[in-house]
């Protein structure tokens, strides 16, 4: 635990998650059984625990049960999404001064190519007169995505809770969808990647977009993979200032992991709007202008890599 | 000989480049997550641009009687379907996983423009193998009668593919009607091919693509370098096959005429193209502009315009700029700025994305084609002029049955 702040996190993930494994028993499958059978035995060690109410209890160890992996999900559900659920990011210019976070531990969790970002934080100016600002883009999983009207064979698709993904296992790497998208939030593996052993055993999935292959597109997936354990992406959780948030247009509600707002309050009070609204893509993804900032724009450019300094002096 | 074993030297090369690529991916071309699609894209569109002109000299010339134009035909319909061939291996070598190419039938989404595409590339290859195998039967009953003349190998070969043929009544009628019917069915076929063509691109919103001009623009560019293609082949056999007796001076002369106008045409749609956004200014289309016109692509863009449409029209309007080498030369430098215009359509308009191009390697930022991105490119060039050579070399370039039939009636009419 590094901080008071994560380990709070840490608890409401762990309350979401036994909130879900508690509703998967109630249907056909029950996850402990295996253990069912098994008599435990105090073992007199106890723990602290904090409960789901917010009480701290007491719990003998022997009595802890590890909470098992969800059951891996089919490609068919994986296409079609997590019911219920309309996934909306609303990211706060505001509070971004490039540190950079969410961009490795996005690249980490999914071990991207090194010099591949499905994150890309900009540095934007509007017009010459205009104040510059840093602006985090995700993939901005359109209603009306380009990518997936282009896609011959499927392999890219618009699912139910609004997420779009690709199946690297239909792609043909023709690159359409890269072309279609005006956000340029797609990348190629125009190798084969460098994956760790372990990655490149698990089976595929379009839902962790591991492990990723060479001749096909990938691109920011809003990590569907933590959204069924109930954990928020890894950009979410993993910038320090805050500034996306993850949530559920339905429940009408977007966390950062510290704080939670009514998405609709925010985007209200806030004026948010969306990228590219003329293009009719319908995305995702609202932004909050950067104003009242938490950080002056300057101090984002110590962040820099080489390679961006390059791009701005142009 | 030498023509022949360097063409097969290219293909060979293209050959093992295609080899390393299906090895180490595709990094072993520059393309690159801006620049997705590079030459082997803009060589794509120019081969089917190229083989758009079976269909214009072969069915719209046929459909208007144009009589003199009888000995091209079969010379356009081989470039046309040996450029058809090629634009779809092109395609697959620009493909991540060729291996899955079955995908597009198995898992097929009938709203995606490549799947058009693979549909009337299907229907417009067929029609054109008819549309040079039809009239071939004929020309292949007198090739089998002259047995002395040709060796053992390609008279076997003649009967196979023709021996049925025997010239009844009964038998010209179908042939007859179906060639027509055929020529009438491969215009809408062929519109078809280059507007899709023209959508895989103006679907887009990128600016230089995002253009309702697209389908009518690619279409003109397209009969003008097939005309290109006609005059540069009818010279060059012309001249190694003697054939001065059946390409005239004259078909030179009103091959010009129809350049020209083809000419005139593209360099219509073109100021359309780019001087209408150009008038505008619009942001995104700016950058994209000013850098064909003034910027890093200007020397190709003026070359393009300059040698593949202004050029040719000024030597082709004279009466003296219509005899044969001229006009070889003005058909070369119309098929040379094609393919450079093609480039030009293609690669720009990924530089200039809506949103600035940071946080990637600076290799991403430019692109110049890789030498195995060359090899592969001149190996498929290499393979359409190579299927020409052989077809050349095996079945008579000039349609004997229907230059003497048509010869026959200009007779009668004298």
């Amino acid at each position: 635990m590094e901080n008071n702040d994560s380990s709070r996190r840490d608890f409401l993930v762990t309350g979401l998650l036994t909130a879900l494994t508690a509703a998967g028993c109630s249907s056909k499958k029950n996850p402990f059984d295996s253990y069912a059978g098994d008599e435990v035995k105090a073992s007199g060690e106890t723990v602290k625990l904090l409960s789901v109410d917010g009480e701290i209890i007491e719990m003998d160890k022997a009595f802890l049960k590890p909470v098992p992996d969800l059951p891996r999900v089919s490609n068919s559900e994986e296409r079609k999404g997590i019911e219920g659920k309309k996934f909306v990011m609303v990211i706060d210019l505001s509070r971004c001064k490039n540190v950079g976070a969410c961009k490795s531990a996005c690249n980490h969790a999914h071990q991207l190519n090194p010099g591949q970002n499905w994150i890309k934080v900009l540095s934007m100016e509007d017009a010459e007169h205009t104040a510059p600002y840093w602006q985090p883009t995700t993939c901005m999983h359109c209603d009306e995505p380009p990518c997936v009207k282009v896609c011959p064979v499927d392999a890219t698709f618009k699912r139910q809770d609004g997420i779009v993904l690709i199946d690297s296992d239909r792609c043909i790497g023709c690159r359409f969808c890269m072309a279609a998208c005006p956000y340029s939030t797609r990348v190629f593996n125009w190798q084969e990647p460098l994956l760790t052993q372990e990655v490149a055993a698990q089976p595929y999935s379009c839902e962790t977009s591991m492990p990723q292959k060479k001749g096909t597109v990938s691109k920011c997936d809003f990590c569907p993979d933590m959204a069924r354990k109930g954990e928020l992406p890894h950009c979410v959780s993993a910038c320090p200032n805050g500034v996306f948030m993850f949530g559920d247009l339905n429940e009408d509600s977007v966390t950062n992991g510290a704080e939670t707002f009514r998405f609709s309050e925010l985007i209200k009070d806030k004026a948010g709007y969306r990228l590219m609204e003329d293009l009719g893509t319908k995305p995702s993804v609202y932004y909050l202008p950067p104003v009242n900032r938490n950080f002056p724009y300057e101090s984002g450019l110590e962040n820099e890599t080489n390679e961006d300094k390059h791009t701005h002096s142009k | 000989m030498i023509w022949t074993a360097a063409l097969i030297l290219i293909c060979l090369i293209g050959a093992y480049a295609y080899y390393r690529q299906l090895k180490y991916g595709l990094v072993v071309t520059n393309m690159r997550d801006y620049v997705s699609w590079g030459i082997y894209i803009s060589n794509f569109v120019f081969f089917v641009a190229i083989s758009l002109v079976g269909s214009l000299i072969t069915a719209i010339f046929r459909l208007a009687n144009v009589k003199w134009a009888t000995p091209l035909t079969r010379i356009a319909e081989i470039i046309a379907v040996s450029a058809i061939v090629f634009a779809s291996l092109i395609i697959i070598v620009d493909m991540g996983r060729p291996e899955r190419m079955l995908y597009l039938f198995l898992h097929g989404r009938i709203q995606s423009p490549i799947m058009w595409d693979v549909i009337v590339i299907g229907t417009y290859f067929f029609i054109s193998l008819l549309l040079l195998y039809l009239p071939l039967l004929p020309d292949l009953k007198i090739l089998i009668q002259f047995k002395e003349k040709t060796s053992k190998a390609l008279n076997k070969l003649y009967r196979f593919q023709g021996s049925f043929w025997k010239g009844t009544a009964d038998q010209l009628k179908i042939s007859k009607k179906s060639i027509t019917l055929l020529c009438i069915v491969i215009i809408p076929v062929a519109f078809c091919i280059h507007t899709v063509t023209s959508w895989l691109f103006a679907t887009t919103y990128r600016p230089g693509w995002d253009s309702t001009n697209f389908g009518a623009y690619f279409i003109s560019g397209a009969f003008l370098v097939g005309a290109g293609g006609v005059v540069v082949a009818m010279y060059i056999f012309r001249r190694f096959y003697r054939l001065e007796k059946y390409i005239t001076e004259k078909h030179f002369e009103k091959m010009g005429r129809v350049v020209v106008m083809l000419a005139l045409l593209y360099l219509y749609f073109n100021v359309n193209e780019y001087l209408v956004p150009a008038f505008k200014m619009k942001k995104p289309e700016e950058a994209h502009l000013t850098q064909l016109f003034t910027g890093e692509f200007a020397s190709l863009f003026w070359f393009a315009i300059l040698i593949g449409m202004i050029l040719p029209i000024l030597i082709l309007l004279f009466k003296k700029g219509r005899r044969p080498l001229p006009m070889f030369i003005a058909g070369m430098m119309v098929v040379v700025g094609a393919w450079f215009k093609r480039y030009l359509i293609v690669t720009p308009t990924l530089l200039h994305p809506f949103l600035p191009m940071q946080d990637v390697p600076e290799s991403y930022h430019h692109y110049f084609p890789s030498w195995e991105e060359w090899a592969i490119a001149m190996g498929s060039m290499a393979g359409v002029l190579l299927v020409i050579t052989f077809f050349a070399r095996i079945y008579p370039i000039i349609p004997i049955q229907e230059t003497i039939s048509e010869q026959h009636e200009k007779d009668e009419e004298k």
